[in-house]
């Protein structure tokens, strides 16, 4: 088992301003797993992911994404930071689907995932709508690729946003809190979308405070808090047999409501 | 009617008789209000009709002369060369003033500071001067050789300071109108853009330019409107346009009610065009806003 882990955390640390957000994190994920990220807010877990892309830059450690060092070209011993046009291509590789969703107000349900394609991959508009129309299907969106995000649910603009990402054809989808903003009732058409997706091999790393997702779905579990892991192994290991007190007092916390 | 249909009815029997008839509240302020507008529409209906110091014959005789429509022309051309220049300096401001250098930021905050502070009449008679400031304008390495030198009067014009003049003020104001619109689009929206893989220039292109014109046309349609008006100043260089033209007439013939009102028609026509123009342009960019 020496495959080169799909993304490889190594050492990252990063503040903002005088308090530190990450503390010297290092962390594998190997293809076609499935890795959900818990604890506290504040714990510095959609940070991480956001460093993942360079979307933030760290202050000190490594990112590596199927190998290749996010962000930097090694030369000589030192880290050049690759051009703007060079991070958005391994940005391209990765996925990314937000909190807040961000789907593009003034596009249609389609275009909002047909713009990176087309835009980025340069595939003819006739190839990338065929291939959106596919994808809403397959998020149970079929039929609504000509309305807008705004007359859209929370959970079908979710939905639209996993859409939106998947047309990258992604080595590794990042969810940042995906259903946290939304009304409770509408959290399980966006879990059950994303357990398919697990199910079909993708490789993803999820911030997530749905334990009961995560205990079904993911296949490590990693524990932050105070901008460092505390805690990492297989769900059971994490859920069942906490080894520290941190990770117990949290679990206990949050299972009991 | 049957047993079963009064049954039904039982629950609808606690409220008051179906199909009360509803009386809206009284309004009579807002008929003596109705009343007193009317008259005093009536009123001014009757003065310009019956007013011959208005002198409509005058004022048709002149709507469609030659030199009303050259200057009606030329401010247009002023208007539309002064917002194009304007929208792109305030552009580069609106760039420049969000970069991280603080040298570009400061330039583009000392630019709108200056502009905006000057007024534009001082600015169009300081740039019909400008030979009196640099008798030459040269072309070439800076403080080095000279490509080739031009004799700054044979640049300066009437129009081209009249066009210095709007522009450079223009933009001034245009690059806070930009720069307003490009910080109402929400962060996350950039953010997304970018975790797709688009590079910067098309994340602005794409996702949020089309967004800020948004915030942007209503208060840019504003500016384009104020500047139909502003290229009047322009008569203090005896540049030719709607409002110097109509000047010129009346300093011959002494009419200078009618030539006003010839001068205001046009005024009215060109901003109620544009008036429309902007609301067409707000409809296109509001897509996917409005509908709920």
């Amino acid at each position: 088992m020496t495959a080169t882990p799909m993304l490889r955390i190594e050492n990252v640390s990063k503040s903002y301003g005088g308090h530190q957000v990450l503390r010297s994190v290092s962390l594998d994920v190997d293809a076609g797993t499935v890795t959900c990220i818990i604890g506290p807010s504040g714990a510095g877990k959609s940070t991480l992911i956001q460093c993942v892309n360079h979307l933030e830059r760290v202050d000190s450690g490594l990112l590596r994404v199927d190998g290749r060092l996010m962000g930097y070209r090694e030369k000589g011993g030192r880290l050049y930071e690759l051009s703007d046009r060079e991070i958005a291509r391994q940005r391209s590789e990765i996925g990314m689907v937000f909190q807040h969703f961000h789907l593009f107000p003034h596009l249609t349900v389609r275009e909002n995932i047909t713009t990176g394609p087309t835009l980025v991959r340069r595939v003819d508009r006739a190839t990338a709508a065929a291939r959106a129309d596919e994808l809403l299907d397959r998020v149970g969106l079929a039929g609504h690729g000509d309305r807008y995000p705004a007359q859209l649910s929370g959970g079908q603009q979710q939905r639209v946003a996993i859409a939106r990402t998947l047309a990258m054809d992604p080595k590794l989808v990042l969810f940042d809190e995906p259903t946290s903003a939304l009304d409770p009732e509408l959290v399980g058409e966006v879990l059950t979308v994303m357990k398919d997706l697990a199910l079909s091999g993708m490789t993803m790393v999820v911030v997530t405070h749905e334990l009961g997702f995560a205990r079904e779905v993911a296949d490590r579990v990693v524990f932050m808090a105070d901008g460092a892991v505390v805690e990492e192994g297989t769900t059971s290991e994490v859920f069942d047999r906490p080894r520290h007190e941190r990770t117990r007092a949290f679990l206990g916390r949050v299972l009991r409501t | 009617m049957s047993e079963a249909a009064t049954g039904a009815q039982t629950p609808m029997e606690q409220h008051p008789a179906a199909d009360p008839v509803v009386v809206p509240r009284r309004r009579p302020w807002r008929w003596v209000g109705m009343a007193v507008v009317a008259l005093l529409a009536v009123m001014a209906l009757h003065g310009l009709v019956t007013n011959p110091a208005f002198g409509w014959y005058t004022v048709f005789r002149y709507l469609f002369t030659r030199p009303i429509l050259a200057g009606l022309g030329m401010t247009l051309l002023l208007t539309a060369i002064a917002m194009a220049g304007g929208i792109l300096i305030g552009t580069v401001l609106a760039v420049l003033r969000d970069t991280d250098s603080r040298l570009l930021a400061g330039a583009s905050l000392a630019y709108t500071w200056f502009f905006r502070t000057v007024p534009v009449l001082v600015q169009l008679l300081f740039w019909f001067n400008f030979g009196a400031l640099y008798k030459h304008i040269a072309l070439g390495i800076p403080f080095g050789p000279a490509l080739f030198t031009l004799d700054t009067n044979s640049l300066v014009s009437p129009l081209s300071a009249a066009v210095f003049g709007l522009m450079l003020s223009q933009g001034a104001y245009t690059g806070e109108i930009i720069r307003s619109g490009i910080n109402g689009v929400e962060s996350g929206q950039a953010r997304a853009a970018r975790a797709l893989g688009m590079t910067r220039a098309q994340v602005f292109r794409v996702i949020v330019f089309p967004q800020a014109l948004r915030i942007i046309i209503p208060a840019l349609g504003n500016e384009v409107i104020s500047m139909v008006k502003n290229t009047s100043m322009v008569s203090v260089l005896a540049l030719s346009d709607l409002l110097y033209s109509a000047q010129l007439i009346y300093s011959r013939n002494y009419q200078t009610i009618p030539l006003l009102i010839v001068a205001t028609i046009w005024y009215l026509v060109v901003v109620t065009l544009l008036t429309l123009l902007q609301g067409r342009l707000e409809k296109r960019f509001g897509r996917g806003v409005q509908k709920r």
